[in-house]
């Protein structure tokens, strides 16, 4: 048994390791991989913090800029915390070796990202989030954090309303086991899965902490705001940094004319772009005008992308770019501990809703977001578990698990999920997509209830007990299915439009009915969503 | 377009061929297609599709690489990744190659305060700290071919990562950690170097290393044995 479980390895729940390893040895970090292989590696802008490293700014400057993004659904006192933080934050990466880029002073650089009134990013060219993540992990396996890799998180077993631990599928044996722990922190990642195929998310960015915080009691918010990014290529969905039109790239039409301001806030040229696609049938994102050797030198990631995955050369040709699904806004709701209202339940990261994106997230601060937080809760699920007197040590849900996977092996194999999880990501893409309204959003869940009552009849066809990734791929097929509803729900009641979260047949925000985040839980196996403080 | 894969399922080896009806595709989007239309056993590992997790590498015609940045051509062999322990079909074990880090100390000991890093000093290990872990320079490497405890490419360029770093403050430590199974047990061949996605070369950061250690008054074992063998010639 472990006083402190953190499940997921990318920023958040390293971090989260980390600060809870000054208060107990006891604790573990648990992934379905390795932790380098987590979703952080890809991010690329930088992280925020208000140095004044690269021209003024303060901290308050960061918290009003926060603050306006969210459309009033922040809470002001976590996004004060985030933004307070933030100095520190960067200044504990500094001290254990993340190579940011540096001023000529010596000093770490910044640079300004949208809807930021400051340069404000630090950075580390355009691979941020891999070097903190990396140095992180340097971190970890330097101290006496156990890493338990390659294990599925099937479940969360929770008695009398108290965390105990999770059940869990190794998958290199293809066993199910308990893991005891009395505190466990959920550090799992977003659901923008959901868009399979139209998300840039990497392909194990599945929702399963989400999914099993709310089998297990606790309570979700604001998950129907998605971010969506406004250039991803077009055939292969995958990420053209920001940067490229923060070095003055231009956004064109069919008619190859310019159609908007390339470097307004990310939802507002993510639906602009969309729009531009529905009307006159592509859009381009062009940089040729930057020359050969401005290219070379500070977008060369960008060219490679676009040599590999559209065959084209943006030095000299157009690069077709469509807007996707990014970032989950909302996740687990949490207090100021990072606690859920299971007892000794915690998460951080883009699992956990902090509300400090509320309807919409600034750039940089998803990265802040992960240290900050993570470190807060690592401190203070520590504390709880050292306070813990009471445990029961039941072995119920192992059996039930166990139970659930063996149904699974002899389960009828008559559908292909692998086909229905591409037409779900279509179906999100369309009708849950930049532009939202009843009539979308019903059909697609009504697409949806088809595909749950056809989850009887999608199993495996690979029946070994070892490395079945087949398996694994199906569990998260059905916590995107399971979250999936959730946020159609929530997007349905959402009557009004708010950050990343477009209706058309309700353009306006509406403060009187919706100023607050949907909360979605569950009572007796029943979804209840209401809007309150 | 047909490529064979190299597949151990069920304590069972084949080498099955498949079709992959796809306009020019990476590897990785040929071994997605064959998962999702042809058939659901097959194992590899996936994320980012990108470059940057690092969990896609196999070995392609005898040669490691990220599945995600290669684009097949007809009758290519896909194989699990030579000197890693193979797990199912192109899955492999990473975690012996992984410890690697911990017993070359390839990590920070921060120096209290943290001291400023001009930008000359930054670019010393900004290419070095590229690195994602895939193990395509481990699997690379020739000397594992007669010796598995070598420290091995991507672990040493973490260490000049780190020994390159005013902010470290055990670089002496790092430099006595490596002189056994490392900097002098390459034969600095740069089959790492030319592995490498990255574009990183450990065999440059190896020479780095070895002149650090010659700078705290290490020599080479093998040119000293070298010496003594050739004097006792004479």
């Amino acid at each position: 048994m472990y006083d402190v479980l953190v499940v997921g390895a990318g920023g958040a729940g390293l971090s989260a390791a980390l600060s809870a390893l000054k208060e107990t040895q006891s604790v573990a970090i648990l992934s379905k991989s390795y932790p380098t292989r987590s979703q952080t590696s890809m991010a690329q802008g930088g992280i925020n913090a208000a140095l004044g490293n690269s021209g003024e700014d303060s901290i308050q400057s960061h918290i009003d800029d926060t603050l306006k993004s969210a459309a009033s659904l922040a809470e002001e006192s976590f996004v004060e915390k985030l933004c307070g933080d933030a100095p520190e934050a960067i200044n504990w990466l500094d001290s254990i070796g993340v190579p940011f880029s540096r001023t000529k002073e010596g000093t770490i650089a910044q640079r300004k990202l949208g809807g930021a009134s400051a340069s404000r990013a630090a950075y580390a060219q355009d691979f941020t989030g891999l070097k903190i993540l990396h140095t992180l992990y340097d971190q970890v396996i330097k101290s006496n954090i156990e890493l338990i890799n390659e294990h599925f998180m099937i479940n969360l077993i929770v008695e009398n309303e108290q965390i105990e631990g999770i059940t869990a599928l190794d998958i290199r044996s293809g066993e199910v086991k308990a893991i005891y722990a009395k505190s466990v922190i959920l550090a799992t990642g977003g659901y923008a899965q959901m868009y399979h195929g139209f998300s840039t998310n990497s392909s194990a960015t599945t929702g399963d902490g989400v999914a099993a915080a709310i089998r297990a009691g606790a309570k979700l918010s604001n998950v129907e705001f998605v971010q969506f990014h406004p250039t991803a290529l077009k055939k292969s969905k995958i990420l053209i940094s920001e940067s490229a039109r923060g070095a003055g790239g231009y956004l064109l039409n069919a008619k190859k004319e310019r159609f908007t301001d390339e470097l307004a806030p990310r939802d507002k040229v993510a639906r602009a772009i969309f729009k531009e696609i529905e009307n006159s049938g592509e859009v381009w994102l062009d940089i040729r005008h930057l020359g050969e050797e401005f290219i070379d030198e500070n977008l060369p990631q960008e060219v490679k992308l676009a040599k590999l995955y559209e065959h084209i050369d943006p030095v000299h040709e157009l690069i077709p770019i469509m807007p996707i699904a990014h970032y989950s806004m909302g996740g687990i709701e949490v207090n100021a501990k990072g606690m859920s209202i299971v007892d000794g339940l915690f998460a951080c990261g883009e699992s956990a809703d902090h509300k400090v994106h509320g309807a919409n997230r600034l750039g940089g601060n998803s990265l802040l977001e992960l240290i900050v937080f993570g470190k807060e809760s690592g401190k203070n699920a520590a504390l709880y578990a050292k306070e813990l007197t009471t445990f029961h040590n039941s072995d119920k849900q192992l059996q039930k698990d166990r139970e659930l996977i063996d149904s699974i092996y002899n389960q009828d194999n008559s559908i292909n999920f692998y086909e229905r999880r591409n037409l779900l990501g279509e179906s999100f893409y369309k009708n849950a997509g930049l532009f939202r309204d009843e009539e979308g959003l019903q059909n697609a869940l009504s697409f949806l209830e088809d595909i749950k009552d056809e989850l009887m009849q999608m199993g495996i066809s690979d029946k070994t007990r070892e490395y079945n990734t087949n398996l694994v791929e199906l569990l998260e097929f059905r916590n995107i299915v399971e979250l999936s509803e959730i946020v159609l729900n929530a997007a349905i009641k959402r009557k009004e439009s708010r950050g990343a979260h477009f209706r058309i047949d309700y353009p306006k925000k509406d403060d009187d009915n919706f100023l607050y985040s949907a909360h979605s839980y569950r009572i007796n196996g029943q979804l209840i969503q209401d809007f309150r403080e | 377009m047909k490529i064979a894969i190299k597949r151990y399922h069920n304590q069972q080896t084949s080498i099955n061929s498949y079709d992959v009806a796809l306009k020019s595709p990476t590897l990785l989007e040929a071994l997605t297609y064959i998962n999702e239309n042809i058939d659901h056993t097959l194992t590899f590992n996936s994320g980012c599709r990108s470059s940057v997790c690092g969990s896609c590498a196999v070995s392609v015609n005898a040669k490691p690489q990220l599945a995600c940045a290669y684009k097949i051509q007809e009758g290519d062999l896909i194989e699990p990744m030579r000197y890693f322990e193979v797990i199912k079909d192109l899955v492999v074990d990473h975690n012996p190659a992984q410890s690697t880090l911990i017993s070359s100390k390839s990590y920070s000991e921060p120096t209290i305060p943290t001291p400023l890093v001009s930008q000359e000093k930054e670019k010393l290990n900004e290419l070095q700290s590229d690195c994602i872990l895939c193990g395509v320079c481990y699997s690379a490497c020739p000397v594992f071919e007669t010796n598995k405890d070598f420290l091995g490419p991507f672990a040493l360029t973490r260490v000049w990562r780190y020994v390159s770093d005013d902010r470290d403050s055990a670089k002496q430590e790092k430099i006595d950690t490596i002189q056994s199974q490392g900097v002098w047990d390459c034969t600095l061949c740069a089959e790492c170097t030319i592995a490498c996605p990255q574009e990183i070369s450990s065999k440059d950061d190896i020479l780095k290393l070895r002149t650090k250690s010659a700078q705290a008054g290490y020599s080479d074992p093998n040119f000293s044995m070298g010496m003594n063998f050739g004097s006792s010639m004479f």
